[in-house]
């Protein structure tokens, strides 16, 4: 796109490159504003925020909200029920996944077809809110660890992509290499087809996991238990219902509550419970934007 | 096929069937089980009788929600969120993806496509938080905002029913519009550049090649996520109008799923069997959407998701 651009643009081009420029340059303001002005009162003190002096870096910083979120009991609890949701939910994910998707990527199986439309008709097509709920109550996994992990254990579009990745991504004369040398599919599998699938691992790890962290509605639906809560169940009781815990308040220093705080902290707690996906954000972007293009791929 | 080669073809692969016994398990307890519970819909569902022994009702739990006098402005307030959301949503990351494309310098591209993908790791509850936040009128944006300018607090806008839509829908572009162009950005990309190269030739505008070569490069995609998203017409996301929503705007903000919710765990007296109906409403008006509008696009334009 950018070879050859010696050629004298026209004044109407000109005009057109420069309107598209301010237009994504304002784009991009509108996004990243709303991001600083978070994380600047999350660094200031209650009076400055309230008394708006806060525009676009903190006036006075403070660390105060961020001692507040770290008071908070429950926050912690969060942060470790939601690691442990994430980290095995997604193994569980991963395993399901590539079991699914792997004989599926097989054109040579009798039966791929109709077992890939019983895999997609669920994307259009499902029970519902309270089906859901009552099956999980049937099955006994209510408010237990199982009703996080088991009723997401497979993301159709997900093994989709994985799918997708390899039927294209993997050469065909492998397997038949390996199909003349004796090799078993699961063998195959294992060796051959995994090792050269680790960037498509990546971006479905990824995938999972981002969803585990954020995940909300499973843990509202199913679980009323403090102890299994994950933290966006705490958040939201923070945050948005400003249920706020009065050891929050308390300056363990003075022994006194600080003014203003529970609206302080509440931008501190978004920084931290959005900054674990932030972090790992940048070293895994350009496996993800990969695994949307072949998800782009009509497979 | 003759009979014994498929027999044939089926044992050699065994392996792969064993591989896909937990997948199947797993979609038949999860995914279709649910839909044959759908049949409480049509029963009178109490928790001693169970899922498969509640008297059956036939179509009443309907009739009755049909006849809900909350039913047309549910639907109403359903179908103005959607189709508000699907058409801004659906244009604002193709315009998005084709202002990247026509940006020449690397630097400046990658930085603003970086900077639109970042609110897509935001989860809900998160951006439900920051979006209160920042439209407090005592600690937030909003109101400082307000406040310079007419030098006093303003009115608090979750509070204003009419304003829940814009609230809705802008907050969902905000954080998906970038994540949204990449499978455009990616058509883009791989568009033929001798169309481009010959126009340039010719002495086509920037603009004009975007309207005669990038347009149509894209077209196909475009179909294809229409198609997706007119199948969800009548989903609005549950999680994020219930984290929105409060007393105050429910004029506005009270949608089917919501309303499915609280009539199965929010009242006193649950009634699943009703939920159940009114859900089945919801989805069965889905899948005929996306029928159809699959149908008109094989008409039309020849893609089509099958």
């Amino acid at each position: 796109m950018g070879k050859g651009k010696k050629v004298q643009l026209s004044i109407g081009d000109k005009t057109f490159y420069a309107v598209v420029t301010v237009f994504l340059a304002l784009i991009g303001l509108i996004v990243l504003y709303p991001l600083i002005y978070v994380v600047s009162c999350s660094f200031s003190t209650p009076e400055s925020v309230m008394a708006g002096d806060v525009v676009l870096f903190p006036t006075e910083f403070s660390l105060e909200g961020y001692k507040a979120v770290f008071r908070n009991k429950k926050v912690l609890l969060g942060v470790r029920n939601s690691a442990f949701y994430t980290v095995f939910g997604t193994m569980i994910n991963i395993f399901m996944t590539t079991l699914a998707a792997y004989p599926l990527s097989r054109r040579d199986m009798p039966g791929q077809g109709p077992i890939m439309m019983l895999f997609t008709f669920t994307m259009i097509f499902s029970g519902g809110m309270i089906p859901n709920y009552l099956l999980v109550r049937n099955l006994g996994i209510l408010n237990t660890v199982w009703a996080m992990l088991l009723p997401g254990a497979i993301a159709v579009y997900n093994m989709i992509i994985m799918r997708t990745f390899f039927q294209s991504s993997i050469p065909q004369e492998l397997l038949e290499a390996a199909q003349i040398d004796g090799c078993s599919d699961i063998k195959y599998l294992l060796e051959v087809v995994l090792p050269l699938s680790k960037s498509i691992f990546a971006v479905i790890t990824l995938y999972y996991a981002v969803a585990h962290w954020n995940a909300y509605f499973n843990a509202f639906m199913y679980l009323s238990k403090d102890q299994l809560y994950p933290l966006q169940i705490f958040l939201r009781e923070i945050l948005i219902a400003s249920k706020v815990d009065a050891e929050m308040m308390i300056d363990n220093m003075s022994g006194g509550p600080v003014f203003g705080i529970e609206h302080i902290l509440k931008y501190s707690l978004i920084v931290v419970s959005t900054i674990p996906m932030l972090i790992i954000y940048p070293f895994v972007q350009k496996h993800f934007v990969k695994g949307v293009m072949i998800g782009a791929v009509k497979g | 096929m003759p009979k014994r080669n498929l027999k044939k073809r089926i044992w050699r692969a065994r392996q792969l069937y064993l591989l896909l016994i937990l997948p199947m398990i797993w979609l038949m307890i999860f995914r279709y089980v649910p839909m044959a519970g759908l049949q409480i819909a049509f029963r009178n569902f109490s928790n001693r009788a169970g899922m498969w022994g509640s008297p059956w009702v036939g179509l009443d739990n309907f009739r009755k929600f049909f006849a809900d006098r909350q039913f047309t402005s549910l639907l109403v307030n359903t179908l103005r969120i959607s189709l508000y959301q699907l058409s801004v949503g659906f244009v604002i990351p193709i315009v998005l993806a084709l202002s990247l494309n026509i940006m020449t310098n690397g630097i400046f591209k990658k930085t603003i496509q970086t900077l639109t993908y970042i609110p897509h790791f935001i989860s809900v509850v998160v951006l439900v938080g920051m979006l209160m936040q920042l439209v407090n009128p005592i600690v937030g944006l909003y109101g400082t905002v307000c406040q310079m300018i007419t030098g006093s607090r303003p009115v608090d806008i979750l509070g204003n029913p009419a304003a829940f839509p814009h609230l809705y829908v802008w907050s969902g572009i905000w954080q998906s519009a970038g994540w949204g162009s990449i499978i455009y950005v990616a058509a883009l990309a791989n568009s033929d550049q001798q169309l481009h190269e010959a126009a340039q030739i010719d002495g086509a505008s920037r603009l004009q090649r975007v309207w005669y070569i990038d347009i149509p490069s894209i077209l196909p995609t475009a179909t294809i996520l229409l198609i997706m998203d007119a199948g969800k017409v009548m989903n609005v996301g549950f999680e994020k109008v219930f984290l929105l929503q409060n007393s105050l705007n429910l004029r506005y903000s009270e949608v089917l799923s919501t309303y499915v919710y609280k009539k199965a765990f929010g009242a006193g007296i649950p009634d699943f069997s009703f939920s159940t109906a009114a859900g089945m409403f919801n989805s069965v008006i889905n899948l005929i959407l996306i029928l159809i509008v699959n149908r008109i696009s094989k008409k039309l334009s020849e893609t089509s998701l099958w």
